[in-house]
């Protein structure tokens, strides 16, 4: 039985159709949205490649029921910021070249981004500990963790 | 990104020039295969100029996220005086790129860069020697600006050149390249051209890839690796909305439905009869499998003089054995790909890192002329080796070839731990004989390790559903660095090469390389502390004259950390955490990129926990053409082998394997990476040699060396678990 779910998605105002409101999110966000910020990791939770903002807390999108975002808002790495209008995390892991293959960096920049707005001038320590549960293969955890602390400095 | 962007490649010949047009949107399988030329001989087969002066590069390397594509960029406008904004990079497309093999071993740049250099040096040198004869002057009197040529007498653009005279020319592999002292742009640390698209967002990878019609599948994978399905529940799934397909061929089972949510419900819940299946060998006896297992050939890699004579007569004989667990590639995002069938043609769009070898195995497999198969690259998750990307080509070949619409297969998060090919096991047995004063009279040492080498591993679907297949083992050129860069007076060192090993083995970063440079450059510490010399001082003793960039590397990195001399284990071995240091040298396959690298840790003597706090490396991969690129690639090698130095290995019961996410498969965590510390040294005249492996190749061993310098407790089983030091601790 399908059903509409409203929500906010990076400032606009969306009906999404459903036939399963267990749905985890991140497929409505990709397929029914078009948005590819966030990527299918695990959809388990573990490595955050999925990782989304809705109403200022970073959930995994891959476990979290679409339902579950209805009437609230979600921001994605597209919301986040944009080449015009860059978030300070965006220029900073550019800065700092903190991407290789760039499939964990939606994560690592959406969690960053919602650690920052709660603790602007987290110490390396916190930065590292923020994203224990953040998993990335390529081994860029020191640009990662120097772009962040960059971006903090930015205020 | 630059592939994403090329949507509706019309190739024309207008005037004679070849002519690329561009225009918005995702590639589309509507594109005609095209009469370019991709011969590897052919300066058009790597470049083309447009009529605005755009430079398109193709490639048959791939920038794996190891950032290549930005180098291939700075070598064309390095070569053609074009700026770099001007250039775009076509790769992996077997319609469009000249076959350059997999994007494998460490070659991108050292084969496929130097490819593309001399097809850019060879037209520079024929676009330039035409406009001098347009102009009236002698070629020493014009220069490049910006992709004009220039002289006293008037202006020629490349794009008017080519337009009159295309660029139909052999390459000239002796085309002068541009000397050092006058390079603009190879050498800089220019910024990759990638990392904008994937900080916000923008589609790029082949999972975020739509052709019109597409559906989604998943493959259902036997519960046990070697079972068949004999029966399967439709009804099992009937209650899923937009389920389209259930295919089932053999042991390949594999679900397409309308939407993705609904594929992977039904991949979940399909209820399939599996017949029995427990060929894998007992996890806890591995190493006995591995020895126990037939031998194809014994391949002797390095011989001189007679080292079992001359250990018999040292006056101290030492031996151990070194093992490296098996290890999964890990990718962060699951294999994926999409297949079209249209007008009996395949166009298949995966991440392969091969896509002129995944064509033949897709036209064998589906028995299709191979010219009628079109595999082009995307980007996926970083792969460091052959993971799943080809098998999900496989899957979504068979998938859409069953239901007769495009399918978009993307992997589970288990499908991939699990069914990925897996870097063998690999033990090594060493022995040495010291004299009285410490040097090493006779080495031998024995690899076992599956047979094969690089090429085409199996594609799973092929395999599953009893298709045509090569039926090759391929675990990449794994024989490589159990030879020693060493003065030994006698050595022989033998891989045994194994018929079978437990899983489809492939290549995972350094392969082989790793493995043999963990048991060499261990058991060569072993030696060094029995000799009671310090182990940086051992090794330049064992250097031949000759190797002055080896010698340069091992010196480089000591001042780097600081290194005080003095033989292995330090004195105060009491305490609770106790610290040390250990070094590694490696010439990568004895023939180029030389490394060497400084391991500190702190070891919990009760605990047996081990944590690196400090890697310090020294990086000779002769000229670099953007140095930026290759201390990214350093980083990531020490941090991913340290990964899988420190945590990781496959587990699995008789039947599969159980490691099958990233709580049973663990990796690093930000926490335990250590500071790390790279010295590049840059040899603008020499060639460049590969960077996005070797420097993998030293972590292992400098590690345990560490360990064994804190504690003096010898780590020789990969991972170093803190339960397999304790052990060895009870054994010291």
């Amino acid at each position: 039985m399908s059903q509409n779910l409203a929500m906010t998605v990076n400032g606009r105002n969306v009906s999404i159709t459903v036939d399963d409101p267990d749905m985890p999110l991140l497929y409505a966000l990709r397929n029914e949205l078009g948005l590819t910020g966030p990527h299918f990791g695990c959809g388990l939770g573990q490595c955050g490649a999925c990782t989304v903002h809705l109403d200022g807390e970073a959930p995994r999108s891959s476990v979290l029921p679409v339902a579950s975002a209805a009437g609230k808002t979600s921001v994605t790495l597209e919301g986040l910021g944009t080449p015009e209008r860059p978030h300070k995390l965006q220029q900073a892991f550019i800065a700092e070249q903190a991407v290789q293959c760039g499939y964990c960096a939606n994560g690592m920049i959406m969690q960053s981004a919602a650690f920052l707005a709660k603790t602007p001038r987290p110490t390396e320590a916190q930065v590292k500990q923020e994203l224990v549960n953040n998993i990335c293969r390529c081994g860029t955890h020191p640009r990662v963790v120097a772009a962040v602390m960059r971006a903090a400095a930015q205020g | 990104m630059n592939a994403m962007n090329m949507d509706r490649r019309s190739w024309l010949k207008a005037s004679g020039a070849l002519v690329v047009g561009f225009a918005a949107g995702l590639p589309n399988a509507a594109a005609a295969w095209t009469d370019k030329p991709v011969a590897g001989d052919q300066v058009a087969s790597f470049l083309a100029i447009d009529q605005e002066g755009n430079v398109t590069v193709y490639v048959g390397k791939v920038d794996l996220g190891t950032g290549v594509r930005t180098g291939f960029m700075q070598i064309a406008a390095e070569e053609l005086d074009v700026p770099l904004a001007r250039i775009r990079v076509v790769e992996g497309d077997t319609a469009l790129t000249p076959d350059q093999g997999v994007s494998y071993g460490s070659l991108s740049i050292q084969v496929g860069g130097v490819a593309l250099r001399a097809a850019a040096a060879t037209a520079r040198r024929e676009l330039l020697s035409r406009a001098a004869q347009r102009l009236g002057v002698p070629v020493a009197g014009v220069g490049v600006q910006d992709g004009v040529v220039v002289a006293p007498t008037g202006r020629v653009s490349y794009a008017e050149l080519v337009r009159v005279g295309g660029l139909e020319l052999k390459v000239d592999t002796a085309a002068p390249i541009k000397p050092p002292n006058a390079r603009r742009i190879v050498g800089q640390a220019i910024p990759r051209v990638d990392i904008p698209d994937k900080v916000f967002g923008h589609p790029g990878y082949v999972h975020d890839l739509k052709v019109e019609g597409m559906l989604h599948g998943r493959p259902v994978r036997p519960p046990q690796m070697g079972a068949t399905a004999e029966a399967v529940d439709e009804s099992s799934i009937a209650h899923i909305p937009g389920i389209v397909r259930v295919v089932h061929q053999g042991a390949f089972v594999g679900v397409v439905a309308e939407n993705e949510w609904s594929a992977v419900k039904a991949a979940r819940d399909l209820k399939v009869r599996w017949s029995s299946w427990e060929g894998l060998p007992d996890q806890a006896k591995i190493w006995e499998h591995v020895r126990a297992s037939a031998i194809a050939q014994a391949q002797v890699t390095q011989e001189r003089g007679d080292p079992a004579a001359a250990m018999a007569g040292a006056a101290r004989r030492l031996s151990a054995s070194y093992d490296f667990a098996i290890h999964t590639h890990g990718s962060m995002g699951p294999s994926c790909a999409v297949a079209e069938f249209k007008d009996g043609r395949l166009t298949n769009w995966s991440a392969s890192q091969g896509t002129h070898n995944l064509r033949k195995q897709l036209a064998m497999m589906l028995a299709m002329p191979v010219d009628q198969v079109r595999c082009i690259y995307l980007e996926g998750a970083g792969c460091y080796g052959r993971n799943g990307h080809e098998d999900a080509a496989a899957d979504a070949a068979l998938l859409a070839k069953a239901v007769g619409r495009p399918v978009r297969v993307q992997w589970m998060r288990a499908d991939e731990h699990g069914w990925d090919p897996k870097g063998p096991p690999h033990l090594v047995d060493l022995r040495a004989g010291l004299d009285t004063a410490g040097n090493i009279v006779g080495w031998e040492s024995e690899a076992f390790i599956p047979k094969g080498a690089g090429g085409n591993v199996d594609l799973t679907a092929a395999e599953l559903s009893g298709a045509p297949r090569e039926s090759l083992q391929s675990p990449g050129n794994i024989v490589h660095n159990l030879a020693l860069p060493y003065a030994l007076p006698a050595v022989k060192t033998t891989c045994q090469r194994l018929e079978t090993t437990p899983f489809r083995p492939s290549w995972i970063r350094t392969p082989g390389r790793m493995q043999n440079t963990f048991a060499n450059e261990s058991f060569l510490d072993e030696c060094a502390a029995e000799a009671k010399v310090d182990p940086i001082d051992y090794r330049l003793r064992l250097l031949p004259p000759e190797e002055v960039r080896g010698r340069e590397v091992l010196e480089r990195v000591a001042r780097l950390a600081n290194w005080q001399k003095r033989p292995s284990p330090q004195r105060d071995l009491t305490g609770e955490w106790v610290t040390g240091r250990g070094v590694t040298f490696c010439k990568y396959e004895l023939v180029r990129t030389y490394i060497a690298g400084v391991a500190e840790v702190s070891v919990n003597r009760g605990t047996g926990e081990i944590r690196v706090t400090h890697f310090f490396c020294a990086h000779d991969c002769g000229q670099m053409i953007n140095p930026g690129g290759v201390r990214t690639q350093v980083e990531g090698n020490i941090i991913h082998t340290l990964s899988r130095t420190l945590f990781e290995e496959l587990t699995y019961d008789r039947g599969a394997v159980t490691s099958l996410d990233w709580g049973s498969y663990r990796v690093i965590a930000f926490p335990e990476v250590p500071q790390i510390t790279v010295e590049l040294i840059d040899r603008p005249a020499e060639a460049p040699w590969g960077a996005g492996e070797p420097s993998a190749a030293i972590v292992p061993s400098a590690v345990s060396n560490a360990v064994f310098d804190a504690t003096g407790v010898r780590m020789r089983s990969v991972p170093f678990l803190p339960a397999k030091f304790k052990a060895a601790a009870q054994g010291t």
